[in-house]
């Protein structure tokens, strides 16, 4: 009596517990510390607004440890549906079909209203295809500034903004030196910001191939006239002390923070390390340009990570996946996310919204790389880069240029060298993925 | 054969030994056999696609420049670590062998920074010698000279040998304090009341006595600046500036884990296997012979 009582109960149970019940995905991440906080806080927004869908989001260390835990969990068949990764992974994770999810698919099966042309073209454009459809969520992303010490521009007699042009800053140093400063400048991630991204203000390829988007057949064309020019200069600025080399990702903060060094090539990103760290009034001006080069410079590139999806989960991951982008997308979510982290916004109307709320004119300078990301339309050039091996390509070039701040090597031969041996290595990721 | 066994059951020794063959088995021969198969394939990172290539990733890695400078610069790095870190422990020891009052004291502060975690070490010395706040960067400037390791390619090189070292003397200090101490004093007395004065007595009667212990450490310490050293490197230098101070294993990480290029970083770790196992036979087929037990 009892157990046909129970039965169809059981069974109705059973039948409406995938209904009832949230679908959880996992999600890792490699923000850490405040920016850390600030990804739970928004993941655990999203959970508290709806019960349909629960996001995990774990830490996983740095984007390294999390991309190459992520693929090593892939080989395993325990990925999360979720990764962050940076953008130089980008051309291994789009080279590997079978293991994501693009994001263009995903949205257009599981999300309502997923419009491409809400997001700005600058900052989803690195992540897109050739024929520019979006393959991975761009959660962060920056692009470098110059960062200067406005006390310091006053005392040796500047004016009260940053050098436009590289000529420019050249005569800024030398009165910044005649002042009594140690040096000019100094500058965070090298090869992004001399090499990429002076390649892409100044519309010159850096590879072949539309900077690779066209094909595995890329070949690296950085040692052309415009970057010898700029890396003679920069090699000639550290000898007279104008620039001062500090490290190879963002060490070069200290000599801002200690006013040893007046001005700083530095990720928009790190506005929120220089508001906390200067004990005087500083200001950020865009990425200057060789005013020989070009009139009118191009859009920088952007660096920082995006959010894949993996493959091999059941549709119920994704239309969570897809319910969690789109919540990420909201512009109050995306505007609130801007104005705390410094990242870019990805939409247009977290850019009203924040401009409007009246931020930009409380916080000068934190329009500048929106405003530099969004002057030009980007061009083959200015568009981004994808590059496999990329890793490994910017240890090459880190390493070449730092045997032209060391007097070892001429320009001409540090660039030369960096490209043949980069080559080599966009050869092996060809060989490693052709099928 | 059988009957002159100790144990009269087959089962009860093969039991005995299964825990230490297990963990042989899958904690270094089935790796080790993994490696072997990896340098023989090039993969995408996924490993959707597995392409047979022979020998090509060690060719590829033994006609790359780049590879070289790393083999000269753990060549060089671990010679200065291992020569630097026994000789001051060797001096360490003869000195604290002679204290009398307070011995003891000295003896734990010695062997204190043993204590330390490696990665530790290499960052408290990062810092005293970094260029901008470090204490010892500022003491060298007031004698002009102007420290940087960012760009030095050989000042970088001594942070990390002098990290390395640190840590390491504590360890070779112990082992030379026991060996001097286990030396029978009558043989030093005997040679004192012939007239050998204390440098003399070091270096004929102690110094030959210590010799089994200075090799042991000899092989310790290049083992360990070889393959325990990659957390001093990469909580400091990263390899750089330049390659100045990426070692084989830190080289094995990035094209593994940082680059994700399997086949290559595979076909390392098995060059790294054979030099490891070529330096112990080297070792102890010659060095040994010198040796005096």
């Amino acid at each position: 009596m009892m157990t046909r009582k129970l039965l169809p109960l059981m069974i109705g149970a059973l039948a409406a517990t995938p209904a009832m019940a949230e679908t959880e995905i996992e999600f890792w991440h490699a923000m850490g510390g405040a920016l850390g906080e600030m990804t739970e806080d928004i993941v655990s927004g999203f959970n508290d607004s709806q019960d349909a869908y629960r996001v995990n989001a774990s830490y996983r260390g740095n984007y390294n440890d999390t991309m190459t835990g992520a693929i090593a969990a892939f080989r395993s068949g325990t990925q999360p549906t979720l990764v962050q990764v940076y953008e130089v992974g980008t051309a291994t994770m789009m080279a590997a079909e079978g293991a994501v999810y693009p994001l263009h698919e995903l949205m257009a099966a599981h999300a309502d209203g997923f419009e491409p042309s809400d997001y700005l073209t600058s900052v989803v454009g690195y992540y897109a295809d050739e024929s520019g459809n979006m393959l991975s969520f761009p959660y962060n992303s920056s692009t470098p500034v110059l960062y200067y010490n406005r006390e310091a521009f006053e005392a040796a007699g500047l004016p009260d903004r940053g050098p436009r042009t590289w000529e420019e800053l050249e005569a800024f140093s030398e009165q910044l030196m005649d002042a009594g400063y140690a040096c000019g400048f100094t500058t965070a991630w090298q090869s992004w910001i001399h090499l990429e991204n002076l390649s892409a203000r100044h519309d010159v390829p850096f590879a072949t191939q539309a900077n690779g988007f066209a094909g595995l057949d890329t070949e690296l064309v950085f040692n052309d006239e415009l970057q010898r020019h700029h890396i003679a200069a920069l090699g000639e600025w550290q000898e007279e002390g104008i620039f001062s080399y500090s490290g190879r990702t963002n060490e070069g903060s200290s000599k801002f923070y200690s006013e040893e060094c007046a001005m700083y090539t530095e990720s928009s990103a790190g506005y929120a390390g220089v508001n906390a760290n200067a004990d005087f009034a500083f200001g950020v001006s865009p990425l200057p340009y060789w005013e020989e080069k070009i009139d009118t410079p191009r859009n920088t590139i952007i660096g920082g990570a995006t959010l894949w999806t993996l493959r091999g989960h059941d549709e119920a991951a994704y239309a969570a996946a897809a319910a969690f982008l789109s919540y990420l997308s909201r512009p109050e979510v995306q505007a609130d996310w801007h104005q705390q982290s410094g990242y870019l916004p990805v939409t247009h109307a977290a850019v009203e919204k924040t401009r409007d709320s009246g931020f930009y004119a409380e916080n000068p300078g934190t329009d500048t790389a929106i405003e530099q990301m969004t002057a030009t339309e980007p061009t083959e050039n200015s568009r981004g880069l994808r590059l496999g091996n990329f890793p490994q390509i910017r240890a090459v070039i880190d390493e070449s240029l730092e045997s032209v701040w060391n007097g070892e090597a001429s320009a001409q031969d540090a660039l030369d060298r960096a490209v043949e041996r980069g080559n080599a290595q966009l050869r092996r990721f060809e060989k490693a993925n052709e099928r | 054969m059988h009957d002159k066994a100790v144990f009269q059951h087959r089962l009860l020794p093969m039991v005995l030994i299964a825990p230490q063959l297990i963990v042989t088995l899958i904690f270094f021969i089935w790796p080790a056999g993994q490696a072997i198969y990896q340098s023989l394939f090039i993969e995408d990172a996924f490993g959707f696609s597995r392409d047979f290539v022979g020998l090509d990733n060690f060719r590829y890695l033994l006609t790359d420049p780049e590879y070289w400078a790393s083999v000269r610069v753990t060549f060089m790095f671990s010679g200065l670590v291992a020569l630097s870190a026994m000789a001051l422990a060797l001096l360490l020891a003869a000195m604290a062998d002679r204290v009398i009052k307070g011995a003891t004291g000295y003896k734990t502060l010695l062997i204190w920074p043993y204590a330390v975690a490696p990665v530790v070490a290499a960052v408290i010395w990062w810092l005293m010698f970094n260029p901008s706040i470090g204490i010892v960067a500022a003491f060298m400037e007031l004698f002009g000279y102007r420290w940087n390791h960012y760009i030095n390619g050989g000042e970088a090189m001594t942070v990390v040998v002098i990290a390395s070292a640190w840590k390491q003397i504590s360890y070779n200090f112990i082992f030379f304090l026991a060996g001097m101490q286990a030396i029978p004093r009558s043989l030093i007395e005997a040679a004192a009341i012939d007239g050998a004065g204390p440098v003399r007595r070091f270096w004929q009667i102690v110094f030959p006595l210590l010799s089994p212990v200075a090799f042991f450490l000899l092989v310790v310490n290049v083992v360990y600046a070889f393959f325990e050293t990659f957390g001093v490197i990469h909580a400091t230098t990263l390899g750089g500036p330049g390659n100045a101070t990426r070692t084989l294993v830190y080289k094995v990480y990035e094209d593994g884990f940082v680059g994700l290029d399997m086949g290559s970083s595979a076909a390392q770790s098995v060059i790294l296997m054979l030099l490891v196992i070529g330096l112990t036979v080297l070792q102890f087929k010659f060095i040994e012979k010198r040796v005096q037990y």
